[in-house]
């Protein structure tokens, strides 16, 4: 692997006198699947958010493709090609699946009407069913609002949607938290998927034997710091577990 | 790998959508507008002289237009799960300032005064509503005061200021060419006034399903967090929502001086109160994300009709507030139990 796609150094983020982020960092290539793992208040959270723009960090630097890289807010990383899948969803409950997907994204009509704003909701519902089916995303009608349909169905759509229109890089924040069995396999098949198209994914993620059996390589937080990497071929849980309560450390360690 | 390609493709060609008749049965406003029909019939059968009477139905619809102008404007900062008591006050600032400015130009009296006057009082009255609106907006959100206390403010606030305008008195001197051609002016039978709500209303509508502004009204009620994260101008949005309902209320205020022939200070204190029960019998959800112009339509017509029919069938009026009353808790238990049941999955 060649240059890291978005490298972090030496983040540092205090909310207060709370240090969640202590110097950690963190680097994803193109075309992998890295997983960020650590146990609870390790920082994974916040790292997340100070990469994908919804915090800034106190100190450190963040590099894209090699070149500095400062994102004031979630629109800055979304330019680039950075999308994220949030614990929580971020849906709105009440639209349907193809007006989420193409929120803050609408599609207008062309001409006149679509310069009074007016949406062009056929093209946006045939484009999301397209892109749903693809991403595995079963839905029995596109035009229910997505309260309407079960929490697997709903996490589906969020990450299809982050998928969509994710370049460079997708982060989920455990995008397989709520989901069934069959589900939880069909959105693991949907970052490989994401992955072989040549888009970075950062996978957050509590279920060790998911971590390894869908990741590329594997990075440890422990206390807002990084304290360990591997390749996901050549490690075990044992050995992951280790690193995330501090029986084991590889680096960074003051 | 081509095979699977081509059943996704089959797939898709046969849209997933809910069949036209199951989503109309599915939304409140059909059975609202079941009730208004079954209200309109029942008082119908029992005195169909009085009822289907041009003038009544004239008077009822004249009387309905300036609240459903109100109500369209309500419904959009209902649906974004805000709140605006001050729309009746705004309409009465509107109106009163408007009625000065006429006389004003006019040298004092505007009772013969011809088109560019009106043009400038409609002017003057849509402006002052908007500021109130703009008001409204930007201390809901920007300063983030919940829309409940910003309004309550500029609903004792616009009042006062109107009330200290022309030291607490009805403004007179509305241009008699104003009130004849849309305060009592037909066209067709049609109250002028009626048309321009209609219009108001279509317009409304139509913002409302058809464009960005309108999906935004519904992400920003249905959920601020999500609509903030995808990069809705959130804020933005719900100034403008404010704005535009300040502004409908500034037009509802010349609407009415068109229509009373003076600018009233008074009377107008529970026309929020009546906006806001009919945006919800009409099926707007008051927690936000959900609801529909047509819906504050009938929503509007339900109070009125009733009100009118129990007058003719020789029921006590006394009776209407209360009839509205239980029709409007109904509303918003069945919106509670509808929403549990389906977040329940």
């Amino acid at each position: 692997m060649s240059e890291p796609l978005l490298e972090a150094r030496d983040l540092v983020k205090h909310y207060g006198t709370v240090e969640a982020l202590r110097g950690a960092s963190f680097s994803a290539y193109p075309g992998e699947v890295v997983s960020l793992i650590g146990d609870n208040g390790a920082g994974k959270s916040t790292l997340v958010k100070c990469l994908s723009g919804v915090e800034q960090p106190t100190s450190g630097t963040l590099l894209f493709d090699g070149k500095p890289l400062t994102l004031s807010s979630p629109n800055d990383a979304r330019d680039r090609g950075i999308e994220t899948v949030f614990q929580d969803l971020a849906v709105a409950p009440d639209l349907d699946p193809a007006a989420n997907m193409y929120l803050g994204r609408e599609i207008l009509k062309p001409g006149v009407l679509g310069w009074l704003g007016v949406l062009d909701k056929k093209k946006m519902r045939r484009q999301a069913a397209e892109h749903f089916s693809r991403f595995g995303a079963t839905l029995q009608s596109i035009d229910v609002p997505i309260a309407a349909l079960s929490g697997g169905q709903r996490q589906s759509v969020a990450v299809a949607r982050s998928v969509a229109w994710a370049s460079k890089l997708v982060f989920m924040d455990e995008p397989t938290a709520a989901l069934g069995v069959v589900q939880r396999e069909r959105v693991l098949e949907v970052i490989k998927r994401v992955r072989d198209e040549g888009i970075a994914v950062v996978l957050i993620s509590h279920n060790m034997p998911e971590v390894l059996s869908v990741s590329d390589r594997v990075e440890v937080l422990r206390l807002g710091r990084r304290v360990a990497r591997f390749q996901a071929a050549d490690t075990t849980v044992e050995e992951l577990v280790g690193a995330m309560t501090g029986a084991l450390s590889h680096e960074d360690v003051a | 790998m081509t095979d699977t390609k081509t059943t996704l493709s089959n797939d898709l060609s046969t849209e997933q959508r809910t069949p036209l008749l199951k989503r109309l049965t599915g939304a409140n406003t059909l059975w609202i507008g079941l009730v208004l029909l079954v209200l309109v019939a029942v008082f119908g059968a029992i005195r169909p002289d009085a009822i289907f009477q041009v003038t009544t139905l004239q008077f009822l619809l004249a009387e309905t237009a300036v609240l459903l102008v109100l109500s369209v404007g309500m419904t959009f900062v209902i649906i974004t799960s805000g709140i605006d008591l001050s729309v009746g006050s705004v309409l009465v600032f509107a109106s009163v300032s408007s009625a000065m400015a006429m006389n004003a130009v006019s040298g004092g009296d505007a009772t013969n005064a011809g088109w560019g006057v009106i043009a400038f009082g409609l002017l003057v009255a849509v402006v002052s509503g908007a500021v109130w609106g703009l008001l409204n907006g930007l201390l809901i959100s920007r300063a983030k005061i919940p829309a409940l206390i910003v309004t309550l403010g500029s609903f004792g606030a616009a009042q006062g200021a109107a009330l200290l305008l022309n030291n607490g008195s009805n403004v007179s001197g509305i241009p008699d060419r104003l009130n004849r051609t849309f305060g009592s002016g037909t066209w067709f039978g049609i109250p002028n006034i009626v048309i321009v709500a209609a219009v108001v209303t279509a317009l409304g509508a139509l913002l409302l399903t058809t464009t960005r502004f309108g999906r935004y009204t519904y992400a920003v009620g249905s959920n601020e967090e999500a609509a903030r994260r995808v990069g809705v101008s959130v804020r933005g949005h719900l100034t403008k929502v404010y704005l535009l309902a300040g502004t409908l209320a500034g037009l509802a205020g010349f609407m009415g001086n068109a229509f009373f022939r003076v600018a009233v200070v008074t009377g107008h204190e529970t026309d929020n109160l009546n906006a806001i029960a009919a945006v919800v019998l009409g099926g707007t959800s008051i927690f936000g994300g959900m609801g529909s112009v047509l819906g504050t339509v009938f929503g509007v017509f339900i109070p009125a009709v009733l009100e009118k029919g129990l007058v003719i069938i020789g029921v006590k009026e006394f009776w209407q507030p209360i009839a509205v009353a239980i029709v409007l808790v109904a509303a918003v238990w069945l919106d509670q139990t509808r929403r549990r049941a389906r977040n329940q999955r």
